[in-house]
């Protein structure tokens, strides 16, 4: 309820808060639904509507690291649906799914805006250029290493 | 030698940082204070020239002398090639404004990108930042449109809609409050330059849309940023509080009694939300949906009120035009396409990157004067131009000149001035197939033509692709396409056919597999496992 506090002030707040909501908790709660419909004076319909409208707010926590990959044109030009093909056996995951060890999400999606250094893939926030299958498996294996080292400790 | 420090950039674009700028800088630094020699290193946007990211520049008493693309490992040949003062080294590009690339460009919107620290309303200023909206404080909000109209600018989101006329709108509505909102949902594969922008002259925006505003009588903004662009959105945010803290927004704009508010705002990763009404209902907080026009934004915007709805590089060619005048400004362009646009050659492409040209310049010097051809090195087998609703060219037609209506004239768009490239490996049933599932994936789902059209052209191409009816199936296609076109209640729908329609009119031969070219397998280069 803090973070609804936070925005109150802002006008059309839903958006700001649901990826408030989002960053603390990973996920948008079914529990949040309700409350978000009261403090902002909707229908549960209408959060559910905006929650379910757009592709980046889920409902379950994704993996330890969201790897986007981008699947549009310019990086299709540059092999980006053989280099999804590759993460997918790579990392044994479906496109939108979580790996078994919930180390990894896949996410495909429409462009990073890093057109002319493709393909490009965003891990965790931090854009990637020029990605090939190599770099690829060497990125997501340090991601692995540096788990196992937190873990570890 | 100067007891000045010695300046060495190295960007903190996202493209930059995408191939480890951050590491070279760290690089640099780390060598500098091994060897005890003093120096500055400022983080710039980039110059453009993306394939050669990072570029490090080291200022010397010639100009600014560039390196690139520099990894971390080159950094101790840079220092023992005597770099810091513009040493020969084989990853030396000489000059950075005499690389050809660079040289030939008219870099109006681009001007202070890659050259400032992005985040300094210092070096802003002394780069003649803020004079645009000092003249404009002096000025009546119709002078300030006049000189808009009178400059030919036109909105650069891809619609080409004259900027004059939409702000000459607002500023006539009669309302309590307005909006200005700069649309930077920059969803188009192969374009960035937005995202350039606001990494590399954020203030730029800034003034702009505080110009606008100025012009029309609004007192509060947005800037609708994109959840794919986390460095965009922190830098643009970094700039908004710098712009406050100044005294450049807020209540009393550089000591005047003009207020402007500014607020970044973040979309969720729908791509309709660049479509301006889409992206006003988001910015409202509701879903994306498309509103039916009319009413314009212009009369009845954000929360119903009277809005400027402009593309960012609409927004920054602004301050130059208040600052030296209409006439400086249209006297680049040809007909009626007045002043520059950046361009954005992306894709297989060689030499990737941003080209800032005055409208008029043909794709055939895009593509191979200045990209330099493909990266592949195959040949180039078609372009597409304007993102995902634009058409896809073949070579025959590159020597169509960049102007709006020499493109429309051809059933293509400029749009934002984005162009893909693809080699001779790329199945162009595929690339329609995809234009058909991206519009299927992306429809707010308000307009019956679109939402379920886009799904069954998806439907109707994988069979031509399988090569049942192909003659019937093709025809059934175009009829879809004109549906599309005519019914859709906006560009998504009713431009998906553009990317198709070309695709199947100059490429014809993919969409027949019995006399197939080697293409139309469905094969591609990087398929092989």
């Amino acid at each position: 309820m803090s973070i609804v506090a936070e925005h109150a002030r802002q006008r059309g707040a839903l958006l700001p808060i649901l990826h408030a909501l989002q960053e603390t908790f990973g996920c948008i709660d079914d529990a949040a639904i309700p409350l978000l419909a009261g403090a902002l004076n909707l229908s549960r319909a209408d959060v559910h509507g905006v929650v379910s409208f757009y592709h980046d707010f889920r409902r379950t926590r994704p993996g330890r690291h969201v790897v986007k990959m981008c699947r549009a044109e310019a990086c299709q030009a540059m092999g980006a649906d053989a280099l999804l093909d590759h993460a997918r056996r790579s990392l044994t995951v479906d496109a939108h799914g979580t790996t078994a060890d919930g180390a990894f999400s896949l996410e495909p999606v429409f462009c990073l805006g890093n057109c002319a250094l493709s393909p490009a893939v965003m891990i965790d926030g931090v854009l990637h250029g020029r990605v090939g299958p190599e770099r690829f498996d060497a990125l997501t294996a340090d991601l692995r290493a540096q788990d196992q080292a937190e873990d570890a400790r | 030698m100067s007891h000045r420090l010695t300046s060495i950039y190295v960007p903190r674009d996202a493209a930059a940082l995408s191939v480890g700028a951050d590491a070279v800088a760290a690089a640099i630094r780390a060598e500098a204070s091994r060897r005890g020699l003093p120096l500055r290193v400022v983080r710039n946007g980039s110059r453009g020239m993306l394939w050669l990211e990072p570029l490090v520049e080291v200022a010397t008493d010639a100009g600014r002398v560039a390196y690139g693309a520099v990894t971390p490992a080159d950094v101790p040949s840079l220092f023992d090639a005597g770099f810091l003062t513009g040493g020969p080294h084989p990853l030396g590009q000489g000059l950075t404004e005499e690389i050809p690339f660079f040289k030939k460009q008219e870099r109006l919107t681009f001007a202070r990108c890659g050259v400032i620290d992005p985040l300094s309303v210092e070096d802003y200023r002394a780069h003649g930042g803020f004079r645009g909206l000092e003249n404009a404080l002096a000025m009546t909000p119709a002078e300030i449109v006049a000189t808009v109209t009178e400059s030919g600018l036109r909105g650069r989101g891809g619609a080409g809609f004259p900027t004059g006329v939409k702000w000459n709108t607002v500023l006539n509505a009669e309302a309590d409050e307005k909006f200005v909102c700069c649309n930077a949902d920059e969803g188009d594969s192969g374009t960035f330059a937005d995202r350039m922008m606001i990494e590399g002259d954020p203030f730029c925006l800034i003034e702009g849309m505080t110009i606008a505003a100025l012009a029309v009588g609004a007192t509060a903004g947005y800037v609708y940023m994109r959840s794919e662009y986390p460095h965009a959105t922190e830098t643009l945010r970094h700039a908004i509080r710098l712009a406050y803290d100044e005294g450049w927004l807020g209540e009393n704009i550089h000591g005047t009694d003009r207020i402007f508010h500014l607020e970044a705002r973040v979309g969720a990763g729908a791509y309709i939300c660049g479509e301006e009404t889409a992206m006003l209902e988001s910015l409202e907080g509701k879903r994306g949906m498309v509103r039916a026009k009319p009413p314009l934004p212009a009369l009845q915007g954000l929360f119903g009120k009277p809005t400027v709805v402009n593309n960012v590089l609409s927004l920054c060619a602004v301050p130059i035009i208040l600052d030296r005048g209409a006439d400086y400004y249209r006297d680049f362009g040809v007909g009626r396409s007045r002043g520059t646009l950046p361009f954005q050659l992306a894709g297989n492409i060689r030499q990737g990157g941003i080209v800032e040209k005055a409208f008029g310049v043909t794709l055939h010097e895009l593509l191979y004067e200045y990209g330099g051809g493909t990266i592949s090195g195959r040949p180039i087998r078609a372009v597409q131009v304007g993102g995902p609703l634009g058409a896809y060219l073949p070579p025959a037609q590159f020597d169509l000149r960049k102007d709006y209506e020499a493109f429309a004239a051809q059933g293509a768009m400029l749009g934002h001035g984005g162009i893909v490239v693809f080699d001779d490996t790329v199945n162009m049933a595929r690339q329609a197939r995809f234009a058909m599932e991206f519009c299927a994936i992306e429809s707010c789902g308000k307009c019956t033509p679109c939402r379920i059209g886009s799904t069954r052209g998806v439907e109707v191409i994988d069979k031509i692709i399988a090569g049942q009816d192909v003659d019937d199936n093709l025809a059934l296609l175009d009829d879809l396409c004109e549906v599309m076109l005519d019914g859709s209640l906006c560009a998504m729908g009713g431009m998906t056919p553009f990317p198709v329609r070309s695709a199947i009119k100059h490429f014809g031969e993919d969409f027949r597999p019995t006399t197939a070219s080697p293409s139309a397998t469905g094969i591609r280069a990087g398929d092989a496992p």
